[in-house]
């Protein structure tokens, strides 16, 4: 249990000095940054022939890296994903948390296996380990999802969870670019949480817990750099919301965001 | 291969006029090689590649910088340039050719189109191991044919840094295209990223390089023109399949500089001639990843040859050039003035650009690039009565669609209707129709003709290229009889999945179409059906069988391949020795993908029955299906793939074993 925390507190460490090394090496060149690595003739791979398609792609997005103002507060916001893999087979690592006041809350760590399903164009079916890891109790999860491409280009995630202690939750990701011009962006964004269970140790309720949502502004200065701003609504339900209440915090909020979408 | 047993010696041969200008300026080109002390400035004119003649040839394959668009990258190069230098074989040597590898990781060259033994096509994993690090290999075949070629490298994305170079083989006999100075102008697409770092973001985001994405802003400007409904209901329907019509090319000049000879536009490759001349000029397209429309504004171009093979005398104002194709053209400036060579992406996110003067330092306008293509309902391969029948899309009069995209709609002469009818025929009008020698070949007693021995069938030699003296092969009546019955395929079922995006349900030839963004643009565009061969066909032999491919692909995901599967999956596509296939090629994708066939020709099933152009490399558009004959008269293990390098290496690959 200690060393699977250690794990994780690993990957998510690797994944934000991945997209922070992109950052440093994005230059404000559009539309391409040039490539500011070592030589093509140097170190590209020897595929030969038979093992052509199966090279292996490491990629690290940071959807989320904001600051979230409102007139009460200031909290830090990530939500990333990366993965390393084939075409046909993937390990997917994604890594969502914020920052208030020196503590950690909503820290959300997974890894997983990731394969297109057979005669779905744009769905992947994903399974793997889910961890709650911040400042609250840590919770171990299976988790089962999709993801993928809707019709009409909306990025869509439901995942179902089955934590150690027999709990059930759910979790629908969705999102959508829509583009203004060809870098100005606006993102719609949303993440709903579902469980079967009250969890008093991580004050979370059953049924629908929480929603986070946000219009997001980017602009792609290059593909990998984009900085944004935008607005987020967050809310707590039914129980959650309850002990939300019962510690004297507010139960939603609407707060300004700044922050950047990196990836490499 | 010992290189003792090959007789090396270069050829000693009075230098024509035109051949001493040429050798003047390969001269010039060496000693330009000087990298060292080269200064990192943006736009240094690279080094032009020189020509190199003769049967023996010493090339030695290393790491180069280059400064092409103001940083200072690294390019593979031959013989210290990029492209390496143009090698002139003659038709009936045989020549040898030492490949010595100075990189840290194997290389290789193939080279493009020639019909030679398998173990000397140069594709590593297939027909030879490669060429590893400090190693040196030996090539050695005959040349049996003649034209324009060209070779690149087979390892990795080598091709993509600059491992390129023109072939020009003069033939035995006298040439009967006549002109009095020639060029060679190769096209590629440079960029300063890996390629690798390419190949990663196009699998992480297809539309990385793509500033052409359906927006607001141009869902704006369109609806201003088509109105605001039939804007709508379009972007939708594209929407609701998760594609766009904007999907013209997979890497653009967002990253590319485009090059004719290695020259960037801004350097302005040129070409020197007095007015009153023949000037012959050998396009080869070898990039990677590109599309060209080529023209010269103010003199138009006579096509005299398609892949190496000449094919009757049309002249054009504009012409599509797929990649690894090869096209030479005449043209003949009366003006003692300059002509912009300008070659337009398809995607027109950029040009290459190059001139013909009369003097060094002269230039000509250069034009503006055509408005930029885009995907039509048809591309999808959809079928017009359904669409008709979807929302939205019923009386609106096919606003936006490009009707002229549609075959036969634009001409009607009789070429085109063939062209446009004959790929989805099969096969049984083919000996039937236009044969003008049929009383030679009813005339011709069995086994009295040279050509007649069917002399590859045992493999030993390929069939020869069509010439002048080429004889043809005269169908032997009992193996065609049953052959035509025999001639059949199997459709091959598709269905959609993560390596299939779209199976078009609606398919035509389209061989009068010049292609996409050419349409009824006010010039004279060479279409595949004006390709007439000059001289007949070898194997006159009907088919004896049919095989089926369709080119697939997600471009989401970006994963191509035939059939729907990628090339670890599939098995080979087996070919008995001697026997005679028709290819059907259906593109069940919305990009033209260059299908090219190594060791083998591919007789381009245009209408035109015994002088079907012989090619080596067939652009299939959009929910185009193509047929073509091929002869397997050439026995080993050979590439079949998507010439487009990223395609290629994401799946589009088959072998083929010819045994
Ligand atoms: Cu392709």
């Amino acid at each position: 249990m200690k060393n699977a925390i250690k794990l994780l507190r690993i990957t998510a460490f690797i994944l934000f000095v991945a997209a922070f090394n992109q950052h440093a090496n994005a230059q404000a060149t559009p539309p391409d940054a040039p490539d500011t690595g070592p030589t093509p003739a140097i170190t590209q791979p020897m595929k030969s022939m038979p093992e052509m398609e199966n090279h292996v792609f490491l990629h690290a997005m940071l959807d989320q890296f904001e600051g979230r103002t409102n007139t009460q507060s200031t909290a830090f916001r990530w939500d990333g994903e990366a993965w390393t893999g084939t075409d046909m087979n993937r390990l997917w690592i994604k890594s969502e948390g914020t920052i208030d006041k020196g503590s950690m809350s909503d820290g959300d760590h997974e890894a997983l296996y990731d394969r297109p399903i057979p005669h779905m164009r744009y769905f992947d079916a994903q399974a793997g380990l889910r961890a709650d890891l911040d400042s609250g109790p840590t919770r171990l999860w299976a988790a089962f999802g999709i993801e993928g491409l809707s019709p009409y280009s909306f990025e869509i995630a439901p995942t179902l969870y089955i934590s150690d202690g027999g709990h059930i939750g759910g979790r629908i990701e969705g999102s959508k670019d829509l583009l203004i011009t060809q870098r100005l962006i606006l993102q719609p964004q949303a993440e709903l949480n579902f469980y079967s269970k009250d969890d008093p140790g991580r004050k979370l309720g059953s049924g629908l817990s929480d929603l986070d949502s946000g219009l997001r502004l980017r602009y792609e200065i290059n593909r990998k750099f984009a900085p944004y701003i935008g607005y987020v609504y967050t809310g707590e339900y039914g129980d959650t919301a309850t002990y939300t209440r019962q510690s004297g915090e507010p139960t939603s909020s609407s707060t300004f965001v700044f922050g950047l979408r990196l990836w490499r | 291969m010992s290189r003792n047993t090959l007789k090396s010696r270069t050829r000693t041969r009075p230098l024509s006029r035109r051949r001493f200008l040429q050798t003047i300026a390969s001269a010039g080109a060496i000693t330009a090689l000087d990298w060292q002390g080269l200064p990192a400035f943006a736009n240094t004119p690279q080094a032009r590649p020189g020509m190199i003649e003769g049967n023996h040839f010493e090339l030695a394959i290393e790491s180069v910088p280059v400064n092409i668009t103001g940083h200072q990258r690294i390019s593979t190069a031959i013989n210290g340039s990029t492209p390496g230098p143009t090698l002139r074989w003659r038709e009936g040597d045989t020549i040898t050719a030492s490949v010595t590898n100075r990189l840290k990781v194997p290389t290789s060259i193939h080279w493009h189109g020639m019909r030679i033994p398998t173990g000397m096509d140069g594709v590593p994993g297939l027909s030879f191991p490669g060429i590893a690090p400090g190693q040196t290999f030996v090539y050695s075949f005959p040349v049996l044919q003649n034209g324009t070629y060209w070779y690149h490298s087979h390892s990795g994305f080598q091709e993509q840094t600059g491992l390129i170079g023109a072939i020009i083989i003069d033939r035995k006999e006298k040439d009967p295209i006549e002109f009095d100075r020639e060029y060679v102008i190769l096209l590629s697409d440079w960029s300063d990223s890996n390629p690798q770092t390419i190949y990663s973001n196009l699998k992480q985001d297809s539309d990385y390089y793509n500033y052409h994405r359906p927006s607001l802003a141009s869902f704006l400007s369109e609806a201003k023109q088509k109105g605001f409904g039939s804007t709508l209901s379009e972007r939708l329907m594209w929407a609701r399949m998760n594609m766009s019509p904007g999907d013209i090319a997979d890497v653009t000049g967002a990253t590319y500089t485009f090059l004719i000879n290695g020259q960037a536009p801004n350097t302005n490759w040129t070409g020197l001639f007095q007015s009153g001349e023949r000037i012959r000029l050998r396009f080869i397209n070898g990039s990677s990843m590109t599309f060209f429309d080529i023209r010269i504004p103010g003199l138009p171009m006579t096509v005299v040859q398609s892949d190496g093979n000449d094919v009757e005398p049309v002249t054009v104002d504009e012409f599509r050039i797929g990649l690894a194709e090869t096209y030479d053209v005449i043209v003949q400036p009366k003006e003692d003035s300059a002509y912009t060579i300008f070659a337009q992406t398809e995607d027109r996110s950029g040009y290459a650009r190059g001139t013909l003067a009369t003097r060094e330092g002269m230039i000509a306008p250069v034009p503006a690039m055509d408005p930029r293509p885009t995907r039509t309902m048809m591309d999808m391969g959809m079928d017009m009565s359904k669409m008709a029948r979807m929302s939205g899309m019923s009386g609106m009069k096919m606003a936006g669609m490009d009707m002229s995209s549609m075959p036969g709609m634009k001409k009607d002469s009789k070429a085109d209707m063939q062209g446009m009818d004959m790929s989805s025929m099969q096969g049984m009008k083919m000996d039937g129709h236009d044969m003008p020698d049929k009383k030679m070949q009813n005339n011709a007693g069995l086994g009295m003709m040279p050509g007649m021995k069917m002399g590859s069938r045992d493999g030993k030699t390929p069939f020869p290229q069509p010439g002048p003296s080429t004889m043809p092969i005269i169908p032997d009546a009992a193996t065609s009889a049953t052959n035509m019955n025999s001639a059949n395929s199997t459709p091959v079922k598709m269905h959609p999945g993560p390596k299939v995006a779209m199976v078009a349900t609606s398919t035509s030839g389209q061989l009068s179409n010049p292609g996409a963004g050419l349409d009824n643009n006010g010039r004279r565009v060479l279409t595949y059906s004006d390709l007439r061969a000059r001289y007949r066909g070898v194997d006159q032999r009907p088919p004896n069988r049919e095989i089926e491919l369709h080119l697939t692909g997600n471009m989401e995901r970006f994963i191509w391949g035939f059939n729907g599967q990628t090339y670890p999956n599939a098995d080979p596509i087996n070919l008995k020795l001697g026997e005679r296939v028709r290819i059907i090629l259906i593109n069940d994708t919305m990009m033209e993908h260059p299908i090219h066939l190594h060791g083998l020709w591919s007789e381009l099933e245009n209408g035109h029955g015994e002088f079907n152009p012989y090619k080596h490399t067939i652009i299939v558009k959009p929910a185009e299906r193509v047929s073509y004959l091929v002869s397997a008269d050439t026995p080993g293990e050979w590439a079949y793939h998507c010439h487009l390098l990223f395609h290629m290496t994401s799946g589009m690959f088959r072998k083929v074993v010819v045994s």
